[in-house]
């Protein structure tokens, strides 16, 4: 028991061993010093993420579709990835001359940003969320906001009709599917009085919120879906309507980013998912807290991989019918059933 | 204050753009994404098919028919030697016609597949493309068996057919037939009975009997909206009258009929082939034609049922070795011309739907 409770704090093991090589273990050099650490491995696990899920969504792809996908590269293809990465940043870049130039290049680093953004606030275990903050949920929700701007910059800076088009997918579908998002997490936070995730996740100890919350977790899954811009609701880069929406006319590593940027909202969400409905770092069985956390993340990704390789894209009226008609009076139903309960539950218990 | 005019948004796609299968270029009006006009523009793949046969033999154009609709070119060569057979007056081996039909059913098999593969492609249903794409390397495979190419086949020949195909070649065409059922029922699981799926298809793009009749659509295009017309029932060419198989008709008139009813066509031309298994006699395969073929001064014009509309073959003949003149009708060509007028008021997503259900072969179009 206490060789598995030492992997389980092997993190906060190794961080206040860093902190007691300062004088003093609580100074401003010691936190900044620890904030820098943090922040470089929210950037890794940005980076590593985007890596090892851009390989396993093309194994998954071939597994769908009958083919064996990547297998050339290294064992069964593992290098795949890193072989794709080199072979990006050789590549020119490219600004087209009509372009916004600033817009243009900024709105990669923006959507770059934000995963990193999002990320900081998860906890991987227990104790071990890089920055906690009482406000996490609604600090989560305000960052991934504003990929939608990212998106319309991408495509209006690159003087491209097909981007601009999808520059207005983008912003239609996501602010519409950021209203049902928000609600569908308002029941959890009734429940434990708290926007802080730490907190959430420990009231999670005996039943985690899916079964209390079964609508909001489905609500959402697909709200995420489309949050991220994944099939089947990739509208925004829909490549047989709209080329590649805003990524159209973006090369080499710019590309790149928008990639990365991708794959990394994708963790946040099912990061988020993971912590506030599957309960987190904690588990049935005796494995580390932070492999808990990570299995539970994973699961959603390969859920969200087998929905995009199997369903065709929605229509773009269905998807705002979908957001407008079904998903949002489900969620205020959902918040309002959750009040109803909380009553009840008082008024028996006499709290 | 004063208010300004709003303008529609001008796109050109095409002919480099995923969805335009091959090189066709469509110019859309959008307001916001509704289509208000669109304006086909075809010829990237001009290769002056036409033209070109002026300067050939009639053995020397059987490859070029290969290159109209590259998707099913058993039925290419078919309609062209065929109608080359009516202006001599030939009569073919009985085995020989068998063989032709078993081909031809091949093809507009795959074919079909092709158009279920791409349509389900042109609404991003990736899986469903590779299920009836892998189904449709079988019949490239019988083909490549039989003729040594697995696309462009060239196994007719004016007055038959260039070989006997293997002996491997039967028990592999008769484990497909036994498996297209499955087939058909694995494309109904993934594609056809997905509800985003048909969200995507049904009631888009109607084209009303009336229109189909007036454009002179032919082919599942045209079956799909009420009509009850097919030139294997209509005008029986080659041993067509031998077999008992039903024509397929839909009456919804919109995008979903028009794909589906191809896996309908797929359930018939399995029962042909099976028919046509059981009653191949033995034979020659080739008749006795002359070494340089030279038909009588005269003209003729010959249509089949391809798998994307009627295709037909119009021939002068001045009594040299080459023809005078060549003219294709082309099926898809003509089933185009209906894209302006069904893709009004809709989507620029639902266009690139309703262009995949037409399943245009650009090789056929341009020529």
């Amino acid at each position: 028991m206490d060789a598995l409770n030492t992997i389980n704090n092997v993190f906060l093991i190794i961080a206040a061993a860093i902190r007691s090589l300062f004088a003093d273990p609580h100074s401003v050099w010691a936190n900044l010093t620890m904030d820098v650490i943090d922040f470089i491995i929210v950037v890794i696990i940005v980076v590593l993420a985007a890596l090892i899920l851009i390989l396993l969504e093309r194994k998954v792809a071939g597994w769908t579709s009958q083919r064996p996908g990547p297998n050339r590269l290294g064992p069964r293809g593992w290098f795949q990835t890193i072989a794709d990465a080199l072979k990006l940043m050789g590549k020119e870049d490219i600004t087209p001359s009509g372009a916004d130039k600033f817009i243009f290049k900024v709105a990669p680093m923006i959507i770059f940003s934000l995963p990193m953004m999002t990320l900081a606030v998860i906890p991987y275990g227990k104790g071990m969320a890089p920055i906690n903050i009482d406000l996490g949920i609604f600090y989560f929700l305000a960052i991934s906001a504003i990929s939608t701007v990212a998106f319309i910059m991408a495509g209006w800076g690159s003087n491209n009709k097909y981007s601009l088009l999808g520059g207005m997918r983008a912003v239609a579908q996501m602010i519409s599917y950021e209203i049902p998002l928000l609600f569908s997490l308002l029941g959890v936070v009734m429940i434990t009085q708290s926007f802080n995730l730490g907190v959430i996740v420990e009231a999670q100890r005996t039943v985690p919120f899916i079964l209390i919350q079964p609508l909001a977790f489905v609500i959402y899954i697909i709200a995420g879906l489309a949050e991220v811009n994944r099939a089947p609701f990739d509208l925004v880069e829909a490549d047989q309507e709209v080329v590649a929406g805003p990524f159209t006319e973006y090369t080499g590593l710019r590309w790149g980013l928008f990639f990365l940027g991708e794959y990394g909202n994708m963790t946040a969400v099912s990061a988020l998912a993971a912590t506030v409905f599957l309960g987190g770092w904690q588990g049935p069985a005796p494995i580390p807290g932070w492999v808990w956390f990570w299995m539970k993340v994973g699961i959603i990704i390969f859920f969200m991989m087998w929905a995009r390789w199997t369903f065709p894209r929605i229509r773009i009226d269905h998807l705002m019918h979908l957001a407008w008609k079904v998903l949002l009076p489900l969620s205020i139903l959902n918040i309002f059933l959750t009040g109803l309960g909380i009553y009840i539950y008082r008024l028996v218990m006499g709290g | 204050m004063t208010i300004k005019e709003t303008e529609e948004l001008l796109l050109n796609m095409g002919p480099q753009h995923p969805s335009m299968h091959g090189l066709f270029r469509m110019v859309v009006n959008l307001e916001g994404e509704t289509v208000t006009k669109l304006e086909p523009k075809m010829g990237y793949l001009h290769r002056g098919i036409e033209k070109l046969a002026e300067s050939r033999t009639y053995s020397q154009f059987i490859p070029y028919t290969d290159r109209l609709d590259y998707l099913a070119s058993p039925h290419n060569n078919w309609a062209y030697v065929q109608t080359v057979e009516k202006l001599m007056g030939l009569e073919i081996p009985e085995r020989a016609e068998y063989l032709r039909v078993i081909f031809g059913e091949l093809a507009r098999i795959a074919s079909h597949q092709v158009c279920i593969a791409s349509t389900a492609l042109d609404m991003a249903g990736w899986s469903a493309w590779s299920y009836a794409f892998r189904d449709r390397e079988r019949i490239c495979d019988m083909y490549e068996m039989t003729a040594g190419s697995r696309l462009t086949v060239n196994n007719m020949r004016i007055g038959g057919m260039s070989n006997e195909p293997p002996a491997e070649f039967w028990p592999a065409l008769k484990s497909f037939l036994d498996d297209t059922p499955e087939m058909l029922e694995e494309y109904n699981g993934i594609f056809f009975g997905n509800e985003i799926a048909q969200g995507r298809l049904k009631s888009v793009g109607i084209l009303s009997k009336e229109l189909a009749e007036n454009l002179s659509i032919t082919g599942p295009c045209l079956r799909a909206s009420g009509v009850n017309f097919d030139v294997r029932k209509a005008e029986p060419y080659s041993i067509y009258d031998r077999f008992d198989f039903n024509v397929p008709v839909r009456y919804g008139c919109d995008s979903y009929d028009r794909t589906i009813i191809r896996m309908d066509e797929i359930v018939e031309s399995v029962k042909i082939i099976k028919q046509a298994v059981r009653d191949i006699p033995e034979g020659p395969i080739m008749a006795k034609v002359p070494k340089v073929i030279k038909p009588p001064v005269g003209e003729v014009y010959h249509r089949v049922e391809n798998p994307k509309g009627e295709l037909g073959f119009y021939i002068v003949s001045d009594g040299t070795t080459k023809p005078a003149r060549l003219r294709i009708r082309a099926g898809t060509f003509i089933n185009l011309q209906m894209l302006p007028i069904v893709s009004l008021g809709w989507k620029i997503q639902d266009v690139v739907a309703i262009f995949a259900t037409l399943d245009a072969v650009l090789g056929e179009v341009d020529k």
